[in-house]
C-alpha cells in the first residue's frame, strides 16, 4: 500500500480527517524552508505538500507566486527540491509528500527521469496544475512506472459530464478546488462545499481534500467536515513573509510562527469527528 | 513529423488535440479546461455558420478597411538594389495593426457566446488598443494587462486604450513585459469564468487559440495573394514577417505554405545580439517547453524556468512563440532569422525616408531582414513583406534610442 493510502486508511480507523499543509521549496532559505518541513509531522500535518517553485506559476496568487520567486532567487532548483525530500525522508518514512508545481521544470528535467528520482527521494504524488486530463499523457506512464499518485484537480467549473474523465487515472487522492479563482484569494462557502463534495463523492472512491482558500481553523474544521482532507497554502505563507525582514530574510521566529499556525488549523481539523 | 513524412497539405492543421507535430496542445489549470473547451466548440460552430462569415467580413470591410492595399516600394527596391520589395499594408487596418483583423473575429465569438466582459494581454499595446476598440464597437467593458515596462514605452497606446474606455491594468512581476501580463489575464479568466471571454491576441495559448487566431489572420496571406498574382502574375519569390508570438506572420505564410516555390522567411528579435542573453529568439536559441497553453519553443534555463526576454520592439518581447511556428520550423517550411535592436532601429529610418511610412518596431525587425536579401537576389525576384503595424505608437521610444528629446 502507498504511503498516501495507508496514511488515509490510517486516518479512517481513527475518524478523522487529513490535514495537508504546504510550503514552498527554500521560501525564503533551504534552512529556514526544511526545519518548517521537518517540524510539520510534530506541529500536526498528516501529509505535506511542497510546491516547486516555478518562474510563471499561472493558477497561484500573489502569494504563492511571491513565495516561488524567493525560492529560485535562494537558489531553488527541481534537483534541490527532490534533495529536501530524500532528507526529509531520513527523519519521517511515514508522512506522504507530495510535489506541486508545473509540467515545464519537469518536462526540461525528463519525465521518466523526474518521476524515478522522485520515487528514490520519497516523493509519493505528484500535483501538476497545468496538466488537465486531455494531456495526462505527457506524465502518467513514468509516474506509474515509479508507483507515484497523481493528484487530480477537480474544479467547479468541472461538470458531472466531465468528471469521469478527470478522475479517470487519479490516484492518491483527489484535489478539489473550492472556488474559481487562483490560490490565496477568495474562500468558498459551508454551502457550495456542502453541495460540491457529494457530487465528487459520487464518482470516485478516493479521498477528497479541499484546497484554495482555506485560511482559519473554524474555515478548515468546516472542510473537514465535508471533505477528507484540507489544504492550507497562502495563510501559512502568508505568516511567513510577514515574519521576514525587509531584505526577505527569515527572522528567528519564522519557523515557529508558521508551525503554531499549523497546529492551530490541525487541532481545528481533528476536532471534527468523522 | 520528418520533412519526408510531409502530409499533402500544411495547411490542415492542427489535429483533434490541437497539435501541430508535437507541439501546442492544451496545457491549462483544470478550472479553465471547460472554458477553453466551450471556446473551441463556439468556434467550430461559428466557422460552420455562413452567417458568421458574412458578419465578420462586413466589419472588415466597412469598419477595418480590408483589404489592405499591396504596395510595390519602388524606391525602396532602387536603394537596396535587388529583388522587387513589395508591403502588405496592415499598418493601414482601422488601429494601426494587423491586430484588428483577430480581435473583428474574436468580438463577434465572444456575443455569439453571450460572455459580457472581455479581457486581453498586450505587450506593444496593439492588441489592447485593438481590443479596446471592438470592445467600445459593442459596447462591452474591457480590462486589458499590460506589463508596467512596456506600459511605459508604449504610453501613446495606453492612453489611447483609455480613450476608448478599457481598463489597464499594469503587471509588475517578472520582467513587467508580455509575458507577465499574460499570466495575469489567465488568472483573471480563472477567477471570472462565467462572464468573461479572454481574447487571445496571439497565434498562442491553449488550443483553439494558436488555430483560431491563424483563421482570423490568414486574410494577411489570402488577400496578399491574389495582390501579388494580380499586380505581376506570379507568386512571390519570398514572403517575409517579423515574429513575436508570431500572428502576423502566420497570416501571412498560412496561404502560403502549400506554394513549394515560395519560401517563408520569419524574423525574430535579436535584440541586443543572438549570443547575449538580451534577445526574444525563442526558436534559434530556445528549446521546447510547456507555457501559457501550449508547448512550443521557449526560452528557459537549465532547469526549466522561463527566461527573460528582450527586445527594443515591446511586441516581439515575449520567450515562447506560437506552436504552429515552431511545428513549421522543425519540419524546415518556414526559415526563421532574427534582427538586432539596431537593425530594427536602422530599417525604421530607412523606410521612414525611403517610402514615406513609419513602420512599428515590430515589421522594421522583418524589413531589416529584407534590407540584407534584397540586395543579393536578382533584379526580377519578388520580397513579400508584411508592413503589420504603423509606428506613431513608437515615436517616443525610438526618440530615446538616437538621443532626441522630444
Amino acid at each position: 500500500m502507498s504511503r498516501i493510502a495507508a496514511r488515509f486508511s490510517k486516518l479512517k480507523t481513527e475518524g478523522r480527517g487529513a490535514f495537508i499543509p504546504f510550503l514552498e521549496a527554500y521560501d525564503p532559505d533551504l534552512a529556514t524552508s526544511t526545519a518548517i518541513l521537518h517540524g510539520m509531522p510534530g506541529a500536526g500535518a498528516d501529509l505535506i505538500e511542497i510546491g516547486m517553485p516555478f518562474t510563471d506559476p499561472m493558477a497561484d496568487g500573489p502569494t504563492i507566486q511571491t513565495a516561488g520567486l524567493r525560492g529560485l532567487k535562494a537558489g531553488a532548483t527541481l534537483p534541490k527540491t527532490l534533495t529536501m525530500v530524500s532528507d526529509f525522508r531520513t527523519h519521517d518514512a511515514d508522512t506522504p509528500v507530495i510535489l506541486m508545481g508545473y509540467l515545464n521544470p519537469i518536462l526540461s528535467y525528463g519525465a521518466d527521469k523526474f518521476c524515478a528520482d522522485a520515487a528514490k527521494a520519497g516523493v509519493d504524488g505528484l500535483i501538476v496544475v497545468d496538466l488537465p486530463s486531455e494531456e495526462a499523457d505527457w506524465l502518467a506512464g513514468a509516474a506509474a512506472a515509479n508507483a507515484l499518485d497523481i493528484i487530480r484537480l477537480v474544479a467547479p467549473t468541472t461538470d458531472d459530464a466531465r468528471l469521469p474523465q478527470v478522475l479517470n487515472g487519479s490516484s492518491g487522492f483527489v484535489y478539489y478546488v473550492s472556488i474559481a479563482g487562483i490560490t490565496g484569494t477568495r474562500t468558498a462557502t459551508a454551502e457550495h462545499l456542502a453541495a460540491a463534495i457529494p457530487r465528487v463523492r459520487r464518482a470516485t472512491d478516493l479521498p477528497i481534500a479541499i484546497g484554495f482558500g482555506i485560511r482559519t481553523p473554524a474555515q478548515a474544521a468546516e472542510a473537514a467536515r465535508a471533505a477528507d482532507a484540507v489544504v492550507v497554502a497562502s495563510a501559512l505563507i502568508d505568516t511567513l513573509a510577514a515574519s521576514l525582514d525587509p531584505e526577505g530574510r527569515a527572522a528567528a521566529n519564522s519557523v515557529q510562527l508558521v508551525l503554531d499556525q499549523v497546529r492551530g488549523l490541525a487541532e481545528a481539523v481533528r476536532s471534527v469527528a468523522k | 513529423m520528418s520533412p519526408t513524412e510531409r502530409p499533402n497539405t500544411l495547411r490542415s492543421g492542427p489535429d483533434g488535440r490541437g497539435r501541430f507535430g508535437g507541439f501546442g496542445g492544451r496545457f491549462v489549470a483544470e478550472t479553465l479546461m471547460p472554458l477553453v473547451l466551450s471556446v473551441e466548440a463556439a468556434y467550430e460552430a461559428a466557422k460552420r455558420d455562413p452567417g458568421f462569415q458574412l458578419e465578420l467580413d462586413r466589419y472588415l470591410r466597412d469598419y477595418v478597411g480590408r483589404p489592405s492595399p499591396l504596395w510595390f516600394a519602388e524606391r525602396l527596391t532602387k536603394q537596396l538594389g535587388g529583388a522587387k520589395v513589395y508591403f502588405k499594408r496592415d499598418e493601414l487596418n482601422h488601429t494601426g495593426s494587423h491586430k484588428i483583423n483577430n480581435c473583428m473575429g474574436q468580438i463577434l465569438l465572444a456575443n455569439r457566446m453571450g460572455k459580457t466582459r472581455i479581457i486581453a494581454e498586450t505587450g506593444a499595446g496593439q492588441h489592447g488598443v485593438a481590443t479596446a476598440t471592438v470592445c467600445a464597437l459593442f459596447g462591452l467593458p474591457c480590462t486589458v494587462y499590460m506589463g508596467t515596462t512596456d506600459v511605459e514605452r508604449q504610453a501613446p497606446n495606453v492612453f489611447r486604450m483609455k480613450l476608448l474606455g478599457a481598463e489597464v491594468v499594469p503587471v509588475s512581476s517578472g520582467a513587467g513585459t508580455l509575458k507577465d501580463a499574460m499570466n495575469d489575464a489567465m488568472r483573471d479568466w480563472v477567477a471570472n469564468v462565467d462572464d468573461t471571454y479572454y481574447l487571445i491576441g496571439t497565434v498562442a495559448g491553449p488550443h483553439p487559440y494558436p488555430a483560431m487566431v491563424r483563421d482570423f489572420q490568414s486574410i494577411i496571406g489570402t488577400e496578399a495573394r491574389a495582390q501579388m498574382l494580380a499586380a505581376e502574375g506570379r507568386l512571390p519569390t519570398i514572403a517575409v514577417a517579423a515574429i513575436g508570438g508570431g500572428s502576423n506572420a502566420m497570416g501571412l505564410f498560412h496561404p502560403f505554405l502549400d506554394d513549394p516555390d515560395v519560401r517563408l522567411m520569419g524574423v525574430e528579435a535579436a535584440g541586443r545580439g543572438l549570443d547575449t542573453n538580451q534577445h526574444a529568439a525563442s526558436l534559434s536559441r530556445g528549446r521546447p517547453g510547456v507555457l501559457h497553453g501550449n508547448r512550443t519553443y521557449l526560452l528557459q534555463d537549465d532547469d526549466g524556468q522561463i527566461t527573460e526576454a528582450h527586445s527594443i520592439s515591446a511586441g516581439l518581447d515575449y520567450p515562447g512563440i506560437g506552436p504552429e511556428h515552431s511545428w513549421l520550423h522543425e519540419i524546415g517550411r518556414v526559415e526563421y532569422t532574427a534582427a538586432t535592436d539596431q537593425e530594427a532601429l536602422d530599417a525604421f529610418q530607412l523606410c521612414c525616408r525611403a517610402e514615406g511610412i513609419i513602420p512599428a518596431l515590430e515589421p522594421a525587425h522583418a524589413l531589416a531582414h529584407v534590407t540584407k536579401i534584397a540586395p543579393t537576389m536578382p533584379k526580377d525576384d519578388i520580397v513579400l513583406m508584411n508592413m503589420c503595424g504603423r509606428g506613431d505608437k513608437d515615436i517616443f521610444a525610438v526618440a530615446e534610442h538616437l538621443g532626441v528629446k522630444l
